[in-house]
């Protein structure tokens, strides 16, 4: 009886301390391979073959292992421990990628910090001071605003009028592809795309889309990204283009998820389409809408590749994300770029609030 | 089947490093190869002080990319024939960005090709750049270059690289054919020009093709032109003042500037598009009116490079367009030359890295790609014979009989002024006949760091 016991007991230990050798040897193993990657003379193959095995291969063992090792340990202790295993890993990268970047932002925010400066020296305000006076400041906030309205409101309109209309069609599934493949394209792809739609030749005969339209009709060209402040609106156009494609997809489920007895109940109690799209439809598929609307309003949020391809901010087009570019990396001055950072972030924030809340509650 | 899905993938991955490292292996076996063959006297040469530096490798990062880059690889092959030394070229579109990002993270190259030297001058100031001066010696590099250009190069004290390539921006494109038909002269002066310009308008040809977008860019175009006038307007002392600083945007000095550039940008006889089409044009294709037969516009000031964007299939540099220097306003200033150049400072002090230096400060290091034409060459010792084309042997005799030289300012001013509120500003006052100029020129002053 006891020998067994002993035996158990040995073969536990043994396991143990080859669990631990196992996580000495892979600790090992990665900080080997760390500083072989930035081996410049080691073969380019070589690297990218070790990066593949540690950097799958190696987060895998890691994973058994120290699962193996919470195993060896007592009941309470290894349901305590077990889900930190799973989840330490994740937290740590979005410490390093996130949440770190995040307070450093936060902190050279307040100091004198520039290109070939060094280290951020002067603490103060004078970042949010110059950012918070100039003029242009306020236009950008203006146009996220409107970025901020028009976007959502569009694009998740025609997305659910689109998806109820293709519902009753033969040829749905094309109907659906088509506008959904804007979706596909890059915003950096979809800003060239439009710029030669806006496109105003200087002589000859106009190649941008919109121009050759309004000239065949006996029109002059226009120079559309110049009219204020309907400028913007084309912009915006451009977004509401390539979102119309998300929303539709996500409204189509939800709306064939509307049972079919309740619309035949609706247009039994003599309800016309019209009635029927605004108070059963809209109804019925509300979370989905919100769920869209929330989704396309922080995209929105961060619009910067439209805006820096088209126009790069001129003719009063600029927004938040735009100008703290222009500071970071045209003008090389980092605590102002930050300070902008900070306000955008701050401008984000009630809308994750409210997004993990609902997302907590569903 | 999940295993099986993640083996394939695996090994298509190893495939993929493998075949997108392939092509560095090839150029590694050629590369030993060569040394392989028949031992060369290493030593020999003007650049190593007689020592044996073959084997070691110098890396220079530069914004040259896709052809300038192949010819910039070409014109270092007779320094890697005489040195044995490796010098490989990597270049990047985001230079800009990437060149501080790699100087603050401590990996700098060892050797970068700046194509602005107010960035030069943010990394001198932290102190990542070293003096050539110290290890060329001030006279070597006087007798290279004109005192103009070590001027230049001469940043917090010390000289932070030498000049590679010259850029002259003070020159007027023109349609060759409807000036002999027309009989029109070469302008000598600015109101002759001026006067060509009405003659042009009352025999029914648009004067002027301008254009100033550059999407995140827009507006140097304009502040090109604005260089150009604020030399030949006012004494180069006045010139440096303004780009110092001292000499503020809200100045009669440079709102007199601003002057003579709306007498022609903003008569809408002279310029096609008018100020639309000012604002709205890529300056890349503005140049296009002049080139193609009909020409849509006569006349197009753009600096040398500008014949790369020649359309092609269209009119060539020779036989349909011609060039002249802009002339002067006034002529107590003499013939001021605004340019432009890359200068290649060293990040990193090592034997072979000194011996590149010396080499990119002589006039062959820059032989093969100026052979392809459409490159000036900033060294004394460039024999002007070696220029393709009359045309790259013209702009070469027009930097040479410059009175005055200055580089481009808006790439001498801090960035926040000089590639920020500079370029907008001036694209705001050009785009809006409304515009406040006073509240502009109060802006630009304000944005200084």
């Amino acid at each position: 009886m006891s020998d067994i016991e002993e035996s158990v007991l040995g073969r536990r230990t043994i396991q143990t301390a080859l669990s631990i050798l196992a996580a000495a040897a892979l600790i090992i193993i990665f900080v080997w391979s760390f500083s072989f990657m930035r081996n410049e003379e080691a073969p380019k193959a070589l690297i990218a073959v070790v990066a593949l095995v540690v950097g799958i291969g190696g987060i895998w063992a890691l994973f058994i292992t120290v699962d193996n090792l919470v195993s060896q340990m007592p009941v309470r202790v290894r349901d305590f421990l077990r889900p930190y295993v799973f989840i330490t890993p994740a937290f740590l990268v979005l410490l390093v990628y996130i949440i770190y970047p995040t307070i450093r932002t936060i902190y050279v925010s307040f100091f004198d910090y520039t290109r070939g400066s060094g280290a951020p020296v002067n603490f103060g305000l004078q970042n949010y001071l110059v950012i918070l006076s100039d003029p242009k400041l306020l236009v950008a906030f203006r146009n996220n605003l409107l970025w901020l309205i028009l976007v959502p409101a569009f694009a998740v309109s025609f997305g659910l009028v689109i998806a109820v209309l293709v519902d009753r069609i033969k040829w749905e599934s094309f109907a659906k592809s088509l506008i959904f493949m804007p979706m596909a394209i890059s915003f950096v792809g979809a800003s060239v795309i439009w710029r030669f739609v806006y496109y105003r030749s200087l002589w000859g005969s106009q190649i941008g889309l919109l121009n050759a339209i309004v000239v065949g009709l006996g029109g002059d060209p226009v120079g559309w990204l110049r009219i204020e402040p309907w400028n913007n609106i084309f912009l915006i156009i451009i977004m509401i283009w390539l979102q119309t494609g998300f929303a539709m997809v996500i409204l189509s489920s939800a709306v064939k998820g509307v049972p079919a007895s309740l619309l035949e109940a609706a247009r039994i109690d003599g309800a016309g389409e019209v009635r029927i799209f605004f108070q059963v439809i809209i109804p019925y598929v509300a979370s989905t809408i919100l769920t869209v609307t929330t989704t396309i309003v922080i995209l929105v949020l961060k619009v910067f590749d439209v805006v820096f391809v088209m126009t790069s901010g001129q003719f009063n087009t600029d927004v938040v994300a735009n100008m703290m570019y222009n500071q970071m990396f045209k003008a090389g001055q980092y605590g102002r770029g930050a300070a902008l950072a900070v306000i955008l972030f701050i401008a984000v924030i009630p809308i994750m609030v409210r997004n993990i809340r609902s997302m907590n509650q569903a | 089947m999940f295993k099986k899905i993640l083996l394939v993938l695996l090994a298509g991955l190893v495939l993929f490093a493998l075949a997108s490292c392939g092509g560095e292996e090839e150029a590694e076996s050629s590369a030993a190869a060569e040394s392989a063959e028949p031992a060369v006297d290493y030593s020999d040469n003007p650049y190593t002080d007689g020592e044996d530096l073959s084997g070691t490798t110098v890396n220079i990062f530069g914004a040259f990319v896709d052809n300038d880059a192949a010819r910039f690889e070409d014109s270092m092959v007779p320094f890697e024939e005489a040195t044995g030394i490796d010098v490989v070229y990597e270049g990047s579109g985001d230079f800009e960005t990437l060149i501080t990002v790699r100087a603050e993270g401590g990996d700098p190259p060892d050797v970068a090709a700046f194509p602005q030297p107010g960035l030069a001058a943010d990394l001198v100031r932290g102190g990542y750049v070293y003096d050539v001066a110290e290890w060329l010696g001030m006279d070597y590099l006087s007798q290279q270059y004109n005192d103009a250009w070590t001027d230049l190069a001469e940043i917090e004290g010390i000289q932070a690289g030498v000049w590679y390539r010259a850029s002259i921006k003070s020159l007027v494109w023109y349609n060759k054919p409807v000036f002999e038909e027309e009989g029109y002269g070469i302008p000598e002066t600015w109101d002759e020009m001026l006067a060509l310009s009405d003659q042009m308008v009352a025999d029914g040809y648009t004067p002027w093709a301008i254009g100033i977008e550059s999407s995140g860019a827009t507006g140097w175009v304009a502040t090109d032109w604005l260089e150009d006038i604020m030399l030949r307007i006012h004494p180069p002392e006045v010139y440096d003042a303004w780009v110092a600083g001292e000499v503020k945007f809200d100045s009669p000095e440079f709102r007199e500037a601003l002057d003579y550039l709306a007498e022609i940008w903003f008569n809408e006889d002279y310029v096609l598009g008018g100020r639309e089409g000012i604002v709205l044009t890529p300056f890349g294709d503005a140049v296009t009116p002049i080139a193609v037969d009909p020409p849509a516009a006569l006349m197009h000031r753009q600096a040398n490079f500008i014949m790369g964007f020649m359309p092609e299939g269209g009119a060539e540099v020779g036989p349909t367009l011609g060039f002249f220097y802009l002339p002067p306003i006034d002529s107590a200033m003499g013939r001021p030359v605004l340019g432009a150049g890359d200068l290649l400072g060293p990040m990193q002090d090592r034997p072979e890295v000194r011996a590149v230096m010396r080499y990119l400060a002589t006039g062959l290091s820059t032989k093969a790609w100026l052979e392809q034409g459409g490159f000036v060459s900033p060294h004394n010792d460039t024999p002007l014979d070696w220029y393709p084309t009359d045309v790259d042997r013209g702009i070469a005799e027009i930097l040479a009989a410059a009175t005055t030289f200055r580089f481009d300012a808006s790439d001498l001013m801090p960035g926040a002024v000089g590639a920020g509120t500079f370029w907008t500003g001036m694209t705001d006052y050009v785009n809006d006949e409304n515009a406040n100029l006073d509240r502009i020129l109060q802006s630009i002053d304000s944005s200084y760091p």
